[in-house]
């Protein structure tokens, strides 16, 4: 039985020449293809990059690109934040010849980008979030993000002269910094209206599960929430589910309001084009591209979808008076004196942070207000 | 809409709509699996089954404006699944889980392939029925809108509670399930009856897609499923291959898995993490207190290669 599987001395010289060969040829390849085209850009998604959210607005900004000359991108989608992410890394960089890849998910960076930064120090990696550090992290990796709890703010802006019960819904996948200032913003937005509105949030517990985000939402409706807003991938379910139940919502990531056009208000957009445009002319100008890229309404990474029918006459003034505001810079959503909803305070009078503060980007708390806890 | 404060009656009422509106895969993709393995073989391509058939119903429904033509080629496809893991399971040697998982994988695949145009567009909804039409409290009413799928699942497991003990057809599937050699002996073909109950259990898995993508939550996304068809999998040895277990068992599932979000919406938030584990803790109780290391599992058809 083995002997089949037993190669001869002269088979192993042959298969190994043809090998070597086989090896050389698609060493010379790439080389050439890579030069065919001024560079490549590799896209990884975590999701599918039609999903109404955080996938499809990095997709659509991705997609911008394409129409820049002797840029090629390339795409994978539904890359789960594993050693599989790696292995899609390494097969645009070795097959595609990408030198500048964005991996966008929050779980990619570490170990997985950091691996390949080490592994290929030519290529450039950007990754989706604020996890880069000057002093721990290589020089070929960066990060970028923009400050959208500012789009929260105005979104909380708008739901709280839309609310009749007082009472706001936010479906949040997990308790880290960014999703937490999306809370906090959302409801300062509303108090900002009337300090008497509360928000409830449910933690979902991962970024992608359809029938508990349902449920969820079913659950803050039946509790009273009128408004719900969402920071989970896909906020699709929410805002169908929402909708279907009558309530308002406020949309995250990108423009739902395809969905559900009575009861979509306006929404907090990622505008990814306008980063993905930088990075790039500075790549065909052959300039080093920058580490830490940061951006909020002002530098047009966020912006905000169309206010819906249902915002009031009173709510689109003090939207477009604070989106004004906004637009100046130095607007800070978190000011003193502000608790957190366990009493511990978190900004004195007179303390206040501007959407660039660094220490935003380690929030813990829930404000006052906000009915949830973080663990 | 929400103008009644119910308080914590919101969390039983949670409860109770979520078993009525979560447990309906379960019960599908479970009664399917439990006719198929008392039959003698395990479809563990359910999960996949599952995901194909909600983009079967998804598309099918977009295309043609109708939820029940959607349905019906969901139950379709899934009969495909089905007959072809029975099909290939009828050849010698050949191991029915490594089929299952590698149809899984394939169901899957598949269906993102098809599905990606079909992300975006909207399909209606199947119908449901207000079954809260007599109070004016808004959260009843919306707990108590059923789903048709949801009773016909309901009068399904009783019909095939029943069939297994009283009808012919019940009374051959056990019997092929239970001894092959019993049932070559009376002039049954195994492999014929068995390739019929693989069908029907991927039409019922396929219908329980449908319900996924048609109701509840009701659109088209790769991450639909979470894992419920595999969760149904497991469910049928939970409720010892009895089609009324089932349906009980998908109801404490669909309950339990609403007990998170409904405790942190009235205010306890504190370890929900814990919370959602609850239907798996639950399970595992169940399944050590049932179990014994003395006998095999009552119930189990003796063909079952898990329990052989």
């Amino acid at each position: 039985m083995t002997e089949r599987f037993m190669l001869s001395r002269r088979d192993l010289l042959k298969t190994s020449a043809a090998g070597a060969a086989l090896g050389l040829a698609s060493a010379a390849f790439p080389i050439r293809a890579a030069r065919a085209a001024a560079a490549t850009v590799g896209f990884i998604y975590v999701g599918p990059k039609d999903d109404y959210g955080y996938n499809q607005a990095h997709a659509e900004g991705a997609a911008t690109l394409k129409s820049i000359e002797g840029i090629s991108i390339v795409e994978e989608e539904n890359v789960p934040e594993t050693v599989d992410v790696q292995k899609t890394m390494e097969s645009m960089i070795n097959l595609d010849g990408a030198s500048l890849i964005f991996p966008t998910s929050f779980g990619y960076f570490d170990p997985h980008m950091l691996a390949m930064c080490a592994k290929f120090p030519d290529v450039q990696f950007r990754h989706c979030g604020g996890m880069w550090n000057k002093d721990k992290h290589p020089m070929n990796a960066g990060s970028y993000f923009g400050y959208i709890g500012m789009g929260q703010y105005l979104n909380g802006v708008v739901a709280g002269h839309t609310t009749k019960s007082k009472k706001l819904g936010f479906v949040a996948a997990k308790p880290i910094p960014q999703v937490l200032l999306n809370i906090n913003s959302f409801l300062l937005g509303a108090r900002s209206v009337d300090p008497a509105i509360t928000c409830q949030v449910i933690f979902t517990g991962e970024w992608s599960l359809a029938v508990k985000e349902a449920e969820a939402t079913n659950a803050l409706v039946d509790q009273g929430a009128d408004v719900v807003t969402c920071h989970v991938d896909s906020p699709k379910v929410v805002v169908e589910t929402a909708a279907g139940r009558g309530a308002f919502v406020c949309g995250y990531h990108a423009n739902q309001s395809p969905l559900a056009p009575e009861k979509y208000l306006t929404g907090a957009e990622w505008n990814w084009a306008k980063v993905y445009k930088m990075f790039v002319d500075d790549l065909i100008a052959g300039k080093p591209l920058p580490n830490f890229t940061r951006g909020g309404l002002a530098d047009a990474f966020v912006k905000m979808s169309p206010l819906g029918p249902a915002v009031n006459e009173a709510a689109r003034k003090q939207f477009d008076a604070t989106l004004a505001e906004m637009m100046k810079g130095g607007f800070s959503v978190i000011k003193g004196p502000l608790k957190s909803n366990k009493g511990a305070v978190v900004a004195t009078e007179g303390q206040a942070f501007v959407e660039t503060a660094i220490e935003l980007e380690s929030m813990d708390y829930l404000v006052e207000g906000v009915v949830g806890s973080t663990a | 809409m929400g103008a009644t404060d119910i308080g914590l009656w919101g969390v039983p009422l949670a409860i109770l709509g979520g078993a009525i509106r979560v447990s309906t895969p379960f019960i599908f993709v479970s009664l399917g699996e439990a006719i198929t393995e008392r039959s003698g073989r395990i479809n563990l391509g359910l999960e996949g089954t599952l995901v194909f058939g909600a983009m079967t119903a998804y598309a099918v429904a977009v295309m043609t404006g109708s939820p029940w033509l959607g349905l019906l080629a969901a139950a379709a496809a899934g009969l495909c699944f089905g007959l072809f893991h029975g099909w290939i399971c009828k050849f010698p040697k050949v191991n029915d889980i490594a089929i299952g998982i590698a149809l899984m994988l394939f169901g899957s695949g598949l269906a993102f392939f098809f599905g990606k145009p079909f992300i975006k567009p909207k399909a209606p909804n199947l119908p449901a029925i207000a079954f809260g039409a007599w109070s004016d409290i808004p959260q009843v009413q919306a707990a108590l809108d059923v789903n048709v799928l949801f009773l016909i699942g309901a009068a399904l497991s009783l019909v095939l509670w029943w069939a297994f003990r009283n009808t012919r057809a019940g009374l051959i599937v056990r019997v092929v399930g239970d001894s092959s050699d019993a049932a070559r002996a009376m002039g049954l073909n195994p492999n014929t009856v068995r390739l019929v109950a693989t069908g029907v259990g991927g039409a019922l898995a396929g219908i329980g897609g449908a319900y996924l993508s048609l109701y509840y939550p009701g659109s088209w996304t790769e991450r639909i499923s979470s894992g419920q068809g595999l969760m149904a999998v497991a469910l049928v040895i939970f409720a010892r291959w009895n089609p009324l277990g089932c349906f009980a068992a998908a109801l404490l599932f669909g309950g339990a898995g609403a007990l998170g979000p409904a405790l942190q919406s009235v205010g306890v938030t504190q370890g929900y993490y814990l919370f959602y584990a609850a239907p798996y803790i639950l399970t595992l109780i169940i399944m050590i207190a049932t179990s014994s290391p003395t006998r095999s599992l009552t119930g189990a058809p003796g063909e079952l290669s898990i329990t052989k």
